[in-house]
């Protein structure tokens, strides 16, 4: 057995989590031809690396499969309702800051709290038939958020991808989606709520709270923290 | 734990006792059509109710309650007056609580009847307290319908009033709106900006979307009109915090009310509709000097009752959700009857807690 770290396997997530851990005296590889999904660990003993894509990684710390992982905050409040019983956050890695955020077209010049979206929705609804429809990956915590916030008359409708065009290609007509500059919301004339804040989110480490550990595991992983916040 | 053998016997035992009170038996369907379900409540139902779909019916939800579906079948071909009953699963998703049930029996009784409301209402709640009788309760009440006649007869927009009925359910949306209608709250810089502005839909930002300008200017003018509209006043608001607030036993807190309506006489006919009822009720038998009645019960949980409200609980078990619940819902046999309607009230019982309690007291 050793202790299980999942990384992300593409991309500059992947790339800026190496270099976090490089900084911390830990080298992070990957290891074979570049489409293997194989990685290697040196500069601490019993720690095997896991790639994963992002979007697996809250799963895999749930299932206890892994004992470490990294991935983004809106990812594991996302997927793993209840997630403090399930994950632990070790460290935020300062990198990948996004914020969950609600948009809706710039030219709404009515529109520019929550508020004003639940009357539009109203409105919509009973000028159109349909509720105002909402393109989000991020069900669960939209859900919540508007429910907490007292929003009624609007559908969610699943989007996994290029979120900010399904307004003008009218299969929604707002979105909720992470954004990090706000540019591509912009360039598709959309404008974010000002209490359209659902969750920041960055990269983070953390740490299964179910995964089983060895007593050897548990050395390393002592070692590995304690290594860890000397340097933060 | 009652194992679900017990849980059923018992719960047939209470259909057959619904049944000798006049009630008819009913099925329905566990796979339920979304559409319904989702037009009622929003999409605050798929946090609570369990989704599934196939690619030729489209979207199904396992039956997250009995109530929709029996009052679809009566408003389809149901005759008058007429009680119902049934037994079987609801599904709700728990994902909060995992303690929390997401699969149990639940058995119900349901009455559509037009002559007398106080008298339905009064059975019902009768009905259910002596089928748990023995278990030590407490009964809370309610009535939505008080609150609703108030906002209705508030001396303000129609607009504003339509805002307000529309999150009832939703008491901090509620307390925001009502905050903001009487001039309480301030009013957000953006939308002192779009007042003042000559020309709002004047710039060059590119038109997306499928809400038209014409939605867009719509809005403007119905917000220009409201920042004219004189604020709710201090003797109504004052009316309406003091009845949220009433919380007594049935008796004072319509004594209460009735102090209530000299500031808000639009609730004196829903005071008139509490006062039968506690006359109902004490018909039946039901001590109302002891059972407790509050202003604001019901009103996060319960969306389509518009009424009567109530619920059992067991104290010595915080623990547990309500043994049973029931309320009036005569505005949702509106909503499902394509054009008729008819007074209805209905509460439900769940077998498996009432054995959990039997079995905690032995």
């Amino acid at each position: 057995m050793s202790l299980k770290l999942g990384v992300p396997s593409k991309g500059r997530l992947m790339e800026k989590t190496f270099a976090w851990f490089e900084k911390r005296g830990i080298t992070l590889s990957r290891t074979g031809s570049d489409r293997e999904y194989a990685g290697r660990v040196d500069g601490i003993d019993g720690m095997s690396l896991v790639l994963l894509s992002a979007g697996e990684i809250p799963r895999e710390l749930a299932a206890g499969r892994i004992h470490l992982g990294v991935t983004g905050t809106d990812l594991v409040h996302e997927k793993l309702p209840r997630w403090e019983q399930q994950a632990e956050q070790v460290a935020p890695l300062g990198f990948g800051q996004a914020d969950l955020i609600i948009a809706v077209p710039a030219c709404w010049v009515d529109v520019d709290t929550l508020d004003d979206l639940d009357a539009a929705s109203a409105a919509f609804r009973a000028r159109h038939g349909h509720r105002l429809r909402i393109a989000t990956k991020y069900h669960r915590l939209v859900r919540e958020f508007l429910t907490d916030s007292g929003v009624a008359d609007y559908a969610l409708v699943d989007s996994q991808g290029a979120t900010e065009g399904t307004v003008k290609n009218e299969t929604a007509e707002a979105i909720a989606d992470i954004t990090s500059t706000g540019e591509t919301l912009r360039a598709n004339h959309l404008k974010i709520l000002e209490d359209g804040l659902i969750l920041r989110s960055q990269a983070t480490l953390w740490r299964s709270r179910v995964a089983r550990c060895a007593d050897a595991d548990k050395a390393v992983l002592d070692d590995l923290l304690d290594r860890l916040h000397r340097v933060a | 734990m009652p194992s679900r053998a017990q849980t059923l016997e018992r719960a047939a035992r209470l259909r057959s006792y619904f049944e000798a009170a006049g009630a008819e038996p009913v099925e329905t369907p566990v796979l339920q059509p979304a559409e319904t379900l989702l037009d009622l409540y929003g999409e605050d139902i798929r946090g609570r109710a369990y989704v599934t779909s196939d690619a030729l019916r489209g979207e199904q939800m396992l039956r997250p309650d009995y109530t929709v579906p029996v009052v679809q079948k009566h408003m389809e071909h149901g005759a008058e007056p007429a009680r119902y009953t049934y037994a079987g699963e609801v599904f709700r998703r728990q994902e909060h609580d995992p303690d929390r049930a997401n699969e149990y029996i639940q058995v119900g009784y349901e009455v559509f009847d037009r002559e007398n409301p106080a008298a339905a209402d009064a059975e019902v709640f009768a009905l259910i307290a002596e089928a748990l009788n023995g278990l030590h309760l407490r009964a809370a009440t309610g009535d939505i319908g008080i609150l609703m006649d108030a906002v209705r007869g508030l001396k303000t927009t129609d607009r504003r009033k339509t805002a307000l009925m529309r999150h009832i359910w939703r008491p901090r949306r509620f307390r925001a709106l009502l905050d903001r209608f009487a001039g309480r709250a301030p009013v957000p810089p953006t939308r002192a900006a779009l007042l003042e502005a000559a020309e709002p839909l004047a710039g060059d930002t590119p038109k997306i979307g499928k809400r038209t300008g014409a939605e867009i200017a719509d809005r403007i003018d119905a917000l220009r009109a409201d920042a004219q509209a004189a604020p709710i006043s201090d003797n109504e608001l004052v009316g309406l915090e003091t009845l949220l607030a009433v919380r007594e036993t049935m008796p004072f807190a319509l004594e209460q009310l009735r102090d209530v309506a000299v500031d808000l006489p639009q609730i004196t006919p829903a005071l008139d509709r509490l006062e039968a009822r506690i006359e109902a009720l004490k018909a039946r038998g039901v001590d109302v000097a002891g059972l407790d009645f509050e202003a604001s019960y019901g009103r996060t949980s319960m969306e389509y009752y518009d009424g009567f409200v109530f619920g059992f609980y067991a104290e010595t078990r915080p623990d547990l959700p309500p043994i049973a619940t029931g309320g009036r819902y005569d505005a949702l046999t509106r909503q499902l009857g394509n054009g008729a309607e008819i007074p209805a009230i209905g509460g439900v019982l769940r077998p498996g807690l009432m054995l959990e309690l039997e079995e905690g007291a032995q």
